[in-house]
């Protein structure tokens, strides 16, 4: 056994070392189980009052979908979401790790949180570990200097649009904003762009389905419509529903509750310290 | 036909294979649906030379006979390969002087033969081909791709075309447009092509097909915009961001 005396302090950033043995593995036919990816379409717009997102619910692995009505739509702050593309794990921990330590500087700073800090997080995190963080984020939200959308790539680059959208879905739906965004939209006529530029995204990309998930954010208030819309409904349903066979009799049903075993004493011994 | 074959017949058994393996010029996408009196098409006249936008007035519609139109993405070199095949086979078609003419139904299945023997010898025209037309009062409208897929629809698209106005044209696109829909319908699409493909340029032609003839627009441009405010100021309230 090799004696590695003192253990230096990893220098930070990503690892590389299972990657050679990955190629090893992969030289001997042993291939990587692929990844659940969110192939998607997710859209950001900026209307009148504020700002609104939208996102498909399909999560693929590969050719397969493996999850119908996932939510692509991440909390950050009270008045800040993102939505995420690419690899559903790195999304999920992203958005969570930033939206953690919004909270922290909250409290520290006793103010609302602003996208640009968020932006600036996200943005720091993915440009440090050079594209390998697979998540594609709009970025959108409210707060004292006004609405804000961004996009982020996942090499850490940003841009501030009016509009945006992401994922494989996001030329279909590009295609459906940038012929009828116009400025000053009200809500109903945002909400209902965003619901088509989905739409086409579901409709016409292979990687994107089932239903549409809309959050809207205006100053001081938010709304998070999950399933606004399922224009994907199964189509044959069993009438009979489901009937599991009988096997075993039932001679006799009696439920006893349990009763309380340990007596609890109140203002018992404090904690020590 | 002959004037390939002697061609051919110059490159000797031991030289190397010549075959057509990266375009060079090349044509972006064209759009193309079916209204109530026949086909609209539409295309740019940009031809790029890689990244550098080379040409600006390359005709990538033409009309063939008297029946049909066809429109190309790609090779450009290929493209006027293929317009000198069909001459000869619209020629020989009017020699016969038997009162009948190719239809595009005709044409479409003469090209799809071409694309796909060609495929199957490794050396494809690099071409996405779109085939409109009207004969007899029947509409007809259909792609052929440089692997040899054909299809016919009501509306098809080559290149990016297929990514971003498709979605439009299956949202829009009904029976028995009028030609100032129409018009309308395809202008739009060409101007989330011009937005978005790095390869348009802003000089398109709309060509025509009716019972009565084929009809190419002269070449004209689309109205952009681009004065939305958050393009103005983008890092308002975060100074020095991007």
């Amino acid at each position: 056994m090799s004696n590695s005396a003192i253990d230096v302090p990893s220098r930070g950033g990503f690892s590389f070392d299972l990657c050679r043995r990955n190629d090893m593995l992969a030289k001997k036919g042993v291939n990587l189980p692929s990844f659940r990816k969110t192939g998607t379409t997710i859209v950001g717009l900026i209307f009148q009052d504020g700002v609104i997102l939208g996102a498909d619910t399909r999560a693929t692995e590969g050719p397969i979908v493996c999850d119908k009505n996932c939510e692509k739509i991440h909390y950050m702050a009270p008045n800040i979401y993102c939505c995420g593309a690419g690899t559903a794990a790195d999304t999920e921990a992203v958005t969570d790790m930033v939206s953690s330590q919004l909270q922290l500087h909250r409290y520290h700073t006793g103010r609302e949180s602003r996208v640009v800090t968020a932006l600036t997080l996200l943005k720091k995190h993915l440009f440090n570990y050079q594209g390998y963080v697979q998540a594609a984020l709009v970025l959108g939200g409210v707060d004292c200097t006004g609405p804000h959308l961004h996009t982020i790539y996942p090499h850490g680059s940003t841009d501030t649009l009016p509009f945006a959208t992401m994922g494989s879905g996001s030329l279909a739906a590009m295609a459906m904003f940038e012929s009828k965004y116009k400025e000053g939209l009200t809500k109903d006529e945002g909400i209902q762009l965003v619901v088509d530029a989905i739409c086409s995204g579901i409709f016409n990309d292979l990687g994107s389905g089932s239903n549409v998930d809309v959050c809207v954010i205006t100053k001081g208030h938010k709304e998070y419509l999950r399933n606004h819309l399922l224009p994907n409904p199964r189509t044959f349903v069993n009438a009979k529903g489901y009937s599991f066979p009988k096997k075993t009799e039932v001679l006799l049903t009696k439920i006893t509750p349990l009763r309380e075993r340990v007596e609890v004493v109140e203002g018992g011994d404090a904690m020590e310290e | 036909m002959e004037s390939i074959q002697a061609k051919q017949g110059l490159v000797g058994p031991n030289d190397p294979i010549q075959r057509t393996q990266l375009p060079y010029v090349t044509g972006t996408s064209v759009v193309a649906l079916k209204y109530k009196d026949g086909i609209l098409m539409a295309a740019d006249m940009g031809g790029s030379y890689g990244s550098t936008i080379r040409y600006k007035s390359v005709e990538r519609i033409k009309p063939i006979g008297k029946h049909s139109l066809l429109g190309a993405s790609g090779e450009i070199s290929d493209f006027q390969e293929l317009l000198r095949n069909l001459d000869e086979l619209i020629l020989y078609d009017n020699m016969w002087d038997d009162g009948n003419s190719l239809g595009p139904k005709e044409l479409h299945s003469y090209l799809t033969r071409v694309m796909y023997n060609r495929r199957n010898k490794f050396d494809p025209l690099w071409n996405s081909l779109v085939l409109g037309g009207v004969k007899n009062g029947q509409k007809y409208l259909g792609m052929v791709s440089m692997i040899g897929v054909n299809f016919e629809d009501s509306h098809v698209a080559t290149g990016f075309g297929n990514h971003l106005a498709r979605p439009i044209l299956r949202d829009e696109w009904h029976e028995n447009l009028s030609y100032e829909d129409g018009v309308k319908l395809l202008e739009k699409c060409m101007r989330v092509l011009l937005y978005r493909d790095r390869s348009a340029v802003n000089k398109l032609q709309i060509a025509k097909i009716t019972e009565e003839g084929t009809t190419i627009s002269q070449p004209y441009a689309l109205k952009t915009f681009w004065g939305f405010t958050a393009f103005q100021n983008p890092t308002a309230g975060a100074e020095g961001s991007w």
